[in-house]
Parts: structure tokens; sequence; C-alpha cells
């Protein structure tokens, strides 16, 4: 019995969001008389931190602290229109909404004020802390709760704001075969070090280094845990979990945890990441979205790692033992490729 | 299908209710009295989101009958909190960002809760260990690992009995 150290490098282009029908999404903003405001969505949260984003967007374009600002992701009758939460794309799509609706809200509002202070509106800023003023003059001012209670009570206006963001559907040129499906890319590169030990077949992941560029980190903590736990599943689509083992034969299809195989918390290794921040032109405050992309990367380097160590190349996933071991025996032997650099 | 009277304590609070035969914990504590935070996961012991501490021993609650708790001290998650002020531990992951989607994460509550009270100051390998019944889909494990060493370390965990 042998174990062979392998490292595996893979680097990705991740596309944010996709080409069906423009990939459109909508957001709804609106006061209530208290100054406080609401973020209408029907994009979902399912933990990944679509609320906390979008907050933080919404009161960065109203200019009110983020403590005054609600989220609503109630449901799709109650909501306006979203694609939904997948294809990494809630951050890009639903933010570019929210920042749309939250600047139409955000006028209404600053009219309100000028009326209120007697001043035009463009002079008038905001300063974060639930306070409108005119611009070089911070006396002169009122408060959003004053503003936006003076919008419902004396002046009959609803501070409130619609925003959709659409990106055209791209058509394939029937001449040339080019299309533009995609607007905005997230990158990763990603090495991970394994150990493979030749008679059992078995993976020991020791390391896992990482760099992704996702556009600006728009909540670092969150962007930090999506991809600690983006990794674990790519590593666990990598060397653990399927549905069809033995494709297209059904047979031993797992149909509970006890044979549907994940790495449990002592299977998993040290992952160091560096997150590169390159505002995206055409994203949220230049955020584009971790999402999926913290799974890829791992999946070919985890294969790359594996060839590495003993020479086998795996073409289906996920890397089990079997496969391992029916490789070094196809090959006559364990291959390790040694390493460069 | 006959029903037998039991009474057990659940958070220190007294409960007496009828169960069905072969009814289990699990179904009691949500459906029977009420208090949802322990969760369904696969209602076959292998998740471990419905972990529960039965005289402060973890236990998963699928998989135990709820006839055999008769005079026994139940805690779940629902207890953690002291009024208004969290348990060392719930700090430690709501500041650690140790849940995603969080349906883990009573369970990995309740094993923690169990391993701090027995071993105030575990290793990483004894927390690792604590929650290795425990499935979590969303965080790769690590922020729990380390929240849990967190609130070992901040101390206090047991104060909350």
């Amino acid at each position: 019995m042998t174990i062979h150290r392998g490292r595996g490098f893979a680097s990705i282009n991740y596309p944010i969001g996709m080409n069906l029908g423009g990939d459109p999404s909508q957001a709804l903003v609106h006061s209530n008389p208290g100054g406080k405001f609401m973020v209408a969505l029907s994009s979902i949260d399912l933990g990944q931190g679509m609320k906390s984003v979008t907050r933080q967007i919404a009161a960065e374009t109203l200019g009110v602290p983020v403590e005054d600002v609600y989220v609503d992701t109630a449901d799709s009758d109650t909501g306006p229109h979203c694609m939904g939460s997948f294809a990494s794309r809630g951050t890009h799509r639903v933010g570019n909404a929210v920042i749309q609706a939250a600047q139409e809200a955000r006028a209404v509002m600053l009219e309100a004020a000028a009326e209120e202070l007697e001043v035009d509106p463009a002079d008038l800023v905001t300063d974060g802390k639930g306070n409108i003023h005119v611009k070089g003059a911070p006396s002169k001012s009122i408060t959003t709760a004053e503003a936006c209670g003076a919008a419902q009570f004396k002046q009959g206006r609803t501070v409130s704001g619609r925003g959709i963001f659409l990106i055209p559907l791209s058509e394939v040129d029937p001449e040339t075969g080019e299309m533009t499906p995609v607007s905005c890319f997230a990158h990763a590169a990603l090495i991970v070090d394994i150990d493979v030990d030749d008679e059992t077949g078995e993976i020991d992941v020791v390391e896992m280094n990482s760099a992704y560029e996702l556009g600006r980190a728009l909540n670092p903590r969150l962007v930090e845990q999506q991809l600690v736990g983006g990794a674990w599943m790519g590593l666990s689509h990598a060397a653990w979990e399927t549905t069809e083992p033995y494709y297209p034969e059904r047979s031993h299809g797992p149909l509970d945890f006890n044979t549907y195989l994940m790495p449990g918390p002592g299977d998993i290794a040290s992952h160091h990441i560096s997150i590169l921040e390159r505002p995206a032109p055409d994203g949220p405050y230049g955020g584009k979205g971790p999402g999926e992309m913290c799974a890829n990367p791992v999946l070919p380097a985890m294969v790359n790692a594996v060839f590495n160590a003993v020479g086998v190349r795996i073409d289906e996933l996920p890397i089990t033992p079997e496969k391992i071991l029916r490789g070094i025996r196809a090959n006559g032997g364990a291959q390790p490729q040694g390493r460069r650099g | 299908m006959a029903k037998k009277p039991i009474q057990f304590h659940l958070n220190g609070s007294e409960k007496a209710i009828f169960v069905e035969e072969g009814q289990n914990l699990l179904d009691v504590i949500r459906r029977g009295v009420g208090d949802l935070t322990p969760k369904y996961g696969c209602g076959q012991g292998t998740c471990g989101t419905c972990t529960v501490l039965i005289d402060g021993k973890p236990h998963l609650s699928c998989l135990t009958l709820a006839e055999t708790i008769e005079g026994r001290q139940v805690s779940t998650t629902g207890g953690l909190q002291r009024g208004a002020e969290l348990h060392p531990l719930q700090k430690a992951f709501m500041e650690g960002f140790a849940a995603q989607c969080g349906y883990c994460t009573p369970g990995m509550l309740m094993a923690a809760k169990a391993l701090l009270d027995k071993n105030p100051n575990p290793s990483r390998d004894e927390v690792v260990e604590a929650i290795s019944g425990n499935i979590c889909r969303c965080t790769g494990y690590e922020p729990i690992i380390n929240a849990i060493l967190e609130a070992a370390k901040a101390g206090g965990a047991r104060r909350y009995g």
C-alpha cells in the first residue's frame, strides 16, 4: 500500500445569470409614513444572503441607514416578478432592480423634502443617517421620517419606486453563430492537494487554496461564508454525491443518507481563500455574486489531482474508490505524474 | 390505537400529554406540545437535525419512543435563550456565520451543548466528533466547528444549565 500525494489545478469563468427571456427581475420600494422603507421582492432567500444584500443596496441608494430598510420576499402573489434564486443571479439581477426602484423612491422623497424646506430638490443630499439637507448647509435639514410623513399626510405623494433589470435576449447570429448570452463573468482558480491510497482507492483531501474574482464583495462575511460552504459542496459533488452511481442502470441508486454520501465534518480540509475585487461595470455597486461558482472549480481540480497522484484519468463523477482502483488496475499500477513547479 | 399518558420536563417546564404507542419523541415535541425548534429531516436517524438532549445527553428524537421519556428532562433549542439573552453557542453561531439555510442549526446547537456541558474546553477533534452525526448542506462545517470553539473560549456555557 502506498499513499500518493497529488495536486490538481483548475480555473473557471463563470457567467452570472442566464439568457432566457432576458432573465428579468423586478423590485418595488416604498416608504411608510414613519420614514422606513420596504423592499418588496419575490426573490427567495435560501440562506445565501439575498435579504441582507438587497437591504444594503436599497439603503445605499436611498441614502438611509440600513436599519431603516426592510426586505419582504413573501411570495410571487404579493411581490413583483422574479425569475428566481439560481444561476448566481440574485445579487446582480435583483440588486440592479433594487437600485432602479430605490432611485425612483429617493427622487420622490427628495421632492417631498424640497417642498417642506422650500428649496430645489436638486440641491438636497442625504447623510445616510436619516437626514436630508441642503448641500453645503447641514442646518437646513429635515429627517427622512418628516419628509415621508409630509408626503403621506400633506402632499399626497407616494414615496415609492419601481425597478426592473432586463438584458435583452441575445439571439444567435445565423451567419456567424455569434451571440452575447452573458454580460458579466466571475472568475476563480483553485489548487487542491490530495492523498490517494492505491490499495483502497480512497482520497484524503489535504488542503485547498483558491482565489475568487467576484466583482465587489458587497457583504464580505456572506461572500466568505458562501465560498467556504460552496467549496465543500464542490468537493462533495467531486468525490461523494450521486443519485445514479451506475447510470443509466438504475440499481444501487441511493434512497437515503445511509447511501447518499456526503463528506462529514471530519472529511474537510483547510481552505485558504483570496478574494479579488474588481467591480463589475454593470453590477450593483460592482457586485457580481459568488453563487454556484464557489463549487465549480473544485470538481476539475480534484480530477486533475487524482491524475497527478496515480495517473488515472476520471471522466465520470463522482470520483469513487472503485473508479480509481479500476483505473490503477487498467494502467498496470499507480503511475504518479510528478509535481511541476 | 391505545394512548398512554406520559409526563416529562421540556426545557424545565412540566408537560403531561397522551402519546400513541410507537409515536416518536420528535412528533410529540413538535405536534404534541408545540415546540417547533427540533426539525424533521430524514426521519431515520441519519441527519441529526432532530437532536435533543435527554437528561443532558444527545438523542435523535425521531428514533426515540415517546413512552421512554417518562419522568425525564428533555432540552431543545427552544430552551437555550434566557429572556432576550442568547446562549453563548447561539451568539457564536450568529457572529461566526455558522448557518445559511439554518435547517441543521437546532441539531448542531444541541450536539454542541451536550459536548460543552461535559467538556467546556474541547479540542477541535472533539468538536468534530461531537457533530459528526449532524449533516450540514450549506456551511462546509468549518464555520460551525469554529463557532463551537469560540463559544467554548468565551466560556459561560455551563451557566445556562
